[in-house]
């Protein structure tokens, strides 16, 4: 069934809606794919992939879709009449669209994944999207009524080959930053609000008023309103970090650019936070972390920066600091939890990716601060609880 | 079944998949939305539909401070106001003191007309959901006058973005999308030859090999982009600059780059390829 596709593509995460795939079953109803694979490749993506972030999910779900039937696959006029007809005003009730909502981004992947299993054990015979010899439209020696067999699109390379050929992984948004995204990202970190401070002239209004005043200048002004975040942002340096150097640095000169907040602070630590904050890189120069609390207070959002992986000491026992010298009389995980308490919207971004986020420390740090990968989409997520929109979700103890 | 096939034009040439989308839109009504890096040909991509189909096209620069409304009209109560006071002339017809905005112009217009709606992302946050209604229905209804535009002929919207801020869902969803891929060597070959159509070969092998060169450098941040490389060949061409000192130094490199890190950097970048 054609509209398979459409649940294949909200399988991999494209959020594909009813009114983009009726857009496309229109242009397809007017002729538009000329029946070639290519061209509606193109098609179904420019109606319903809006941001090239997802160009390669898109080529990943079509490759698997059209994978092996692409030669025999041909989007005819007939089949495009049996299409717009017989399928999919059923798939379009009021109630479908109701389920269609209601189903959940889990339960709909299991679903998906149970659908290609089952394809991949009933190959042949089936009358399912896939196979020669089944009931399905599509394939070859089927017996389907309007079922074609026509060879792949003339000339130059197959849509699905070029599908596979992941052009777009680059531009994916799950894939690690540069400083301007970053920038772009914390631009959504602001909290407007009515500030004291001196008042604007409001033109509009002071127009308006004017007006209703038969033209005599009638002057009206405003609170200015002004961005009440306060950011403290904390860098794990050294050891286990040192590859992901790059990556903390365009954070932080990002967020140091970025000229929108109320307050700005930034300090570095080593593994873990301890009594002691730095104010350099080397952690030369540093101040008492109680100092920085006590200037703390819950308007202050705190962003950690680290890989959370250490030895579990560093973070559940008196004296665990990493640096042999250094004899810690309150745990490191004591520390995270004053900041916690402190300062409520606070997160931990983890520049390894979430599949690797095993350690035992991790899961521990999680009890305290929500974590979420240094991609955009996770600090997207991440920004929404700075911004205290979303509570702040730690993982349940 | 007729669309208006757009095919490019001698001087801009659109790839199949771009013909395509503007195909689609222009067919399905509905708004192009056009997003790529800076330099790849967004804006004039409009032009080029306007020449091609011969249709007038009209342009509405977005800038931080625009307001929906304003591409629609705005009535001017100051000029009436103005009018009143001195009294010289007839200010009962409001309809005089409505001045229609591009979107506006684009809706009342005698026959179809492409509209150009550039950079949008400049705008304020909400700017887009501010349209969609418009953009939908491709009418409007102006307060003032009581009056409700209907278009005649519905547009062509051609939308563009540098993907500074997201655009909302909502808005999105009514769009067809196209991303316009920083052109490929071969592409790029030919665009090259549409602005010098008689560079020597060897020169232009040596400037793209450069300019790809260039582009890959992860040190970079601000990439040049065609309409830079046009420039760069144009200064070669004119400073005389022969093939092999193209291909020990880089001449006229602050055409290319901009900013003055990335200048250092690619400096670097050419000393170690040196070495090596």
């Amino acid at each position: 069934m054609f509209v398979d596709f459409f649940y294949h593509l909200r399988g991999y995460g494209l959020k594909v809606t009813i009114t983009e795939w009726l857009s496309l079953m229109k242009a397809l109803a007017i002729g538009y794919s000329r029946a070639d694979l290519h061209v509606f490749y193109n098609l179904a993506r420019c109606l319903m992939v809006k941001t090239e972030a997802d160009f390669d999910n898109y080529d990943r779900a079509f490759a698997s879709f059209f994978m092996g039937v692409e030669n025999h696959f041909d989007i005819s006029d007939e089949l495009l009449e049996w299409l717009s007809k017989a399928e999919l005003p059923r798939e379009l009730t009021e109630e479908e669209r109701a389920k269609l909502e209601a189903l959940d981004l889990d339960e709909l992947r299991e679903r998906f994944k149970e659908l290609l299993d089952e394809q991949k054990e009933r190959h042949d015979g089936g009358n399912r999207w896939i196979g020669t010899g089944g009931m399905s439209p599509f394939g070859h020696g089927g017996e389907h009524p309007t079922g074609i067999r026509i060879g792949g699109s003339g000339g130059g390379r197959s849509a699905v080959q070029v599908a596979t050929d992941r052009r777009f992984r680059n531009l994916r948004s799950d894939r690690i930053l540069d400083t301007r995204q970053i920038g772009l990202a914390l631009r959504r970190l602001r909290k407007l609000d009515k500030d004291e401070g001196p008042e604007e002239l409001d033109i509009d209004e002071t127009i308006d008023s004017s007006a209703r005043n038969a033209g005599e200048i009638d002057l009206v002004f405003r609170p200015p309103k002004r961005n009440r975040i306060k950011l403290l942002l904390l860098i794990d340096v050294g050891g286990s970090m040192d590859p992901h150097t790059l990556l903390c640095e365009r954070l932080f000169s990002a967020a140091h650019k970025a000229n929108h907040f109320k307050k700005f602070e930034f300090k570095f630590f080593h593994n873990c936070v301890y009594e002691n904050l730095y104010t350099d890189i080397s952690r030369w120069k540093g101040e008492a972390t109680s100092q920085i609390l006590k200037r703390l207070d819950h308007t202050w959002s705190v962003c950690l920066v680290g890989d959370a992986w250490m030895s579990p000491y560093e973070l559940t026992h008196t004296g665990g600091a990493i640096d042999y010298y250094h004899t810690n009389q309150v745990t490191g995980l004591d520390w995270l939890r004053k900041f916690r308490d402190r300062c409520p919207n606070s997160i931990w971004l983890n520049p390894e990716p979430r599949r690797i986020w095993n350690a035992p420390t991790i899961h521990l740090i999680r009890q305290v601060f929500p974590m979420f990968e240094l991609t955009i989409d996770g600090l997207t997520e991440g920004i929404d609880v700075l911004r205290g929109i979303r509570p702040n979700r730690a993982l349940a103890a | 079944m007729s669309f208006h096939s757009f095919t490019g034009t001698d001087t801009y040439l659109a790839a199949p998949e771009l013909r395509d989308s503007v195909n689609v839109s222009a067919a399905l009504e509905k708004p192009l939305l056009v997003r790529g890096e800076p330099g790849t040909g967004k804006t004039v991509l409009a032009e080029a539909i306007a020449e091609n189909l011969v249709m007038e096209l009209l342009t509405w620069n977005i800038k931080s401070t625009s307001k929906a409304q304003e591409g629609l009209y705005v009535y001017d109560t100051v000029q009436r106001l103005n009018d009143a006071r001195f009294g010289d002339k007839d200010i009962t017809d409001i309809s005089q003191y409505i001045k229609y905005g591009p979107l506006g112009q684009s809706f009342l217009a005698e026959q179809r007309v492409v509209l150009l709606i550039d950079e949008i992302d400049k705008a304020d946050m909400e700017f887009p959901n501010d349209l969609l209604h418009e953009l939908d229905r491709m009418s409007f209804f102006v307060n003032e006058t009581g009056r409700h535009h209907v278009a005649k002929f519905r547009p062509i919207v051609v939308i563009t973005s540098n993907n500074e801020k997201e655009l909302p869902d909502a808005f999105l969803r009514r769009c067809v999308f196209h991303y316009i891929a920083f052109p490929d060597k071969a592409e790029m070959e030919n665009i090259i030859r549409v602005h010098h159509p008689d560079v020597e070969a060897e020169l232009l092998q040596q400037v793209l090999l450069r300019f790809y060169w260039l582009r890959d450098l992860p040190e970079i941040r601000k990439k040049p982009s065609t309409s830079e490389l046009i420039d760069w060949i144009a200064a070669l061409r004119r400073g005389g600059v022969s093939t092999e000192s193209i291909e020990s130094g880089l001449p006229f490199l602050g055409v290319l780059m901009k900013r003055e890190n990335d200048l250092e950097a690619v400096m670097a970048a050419h000393r170690r390829g040196r070495v090596n």
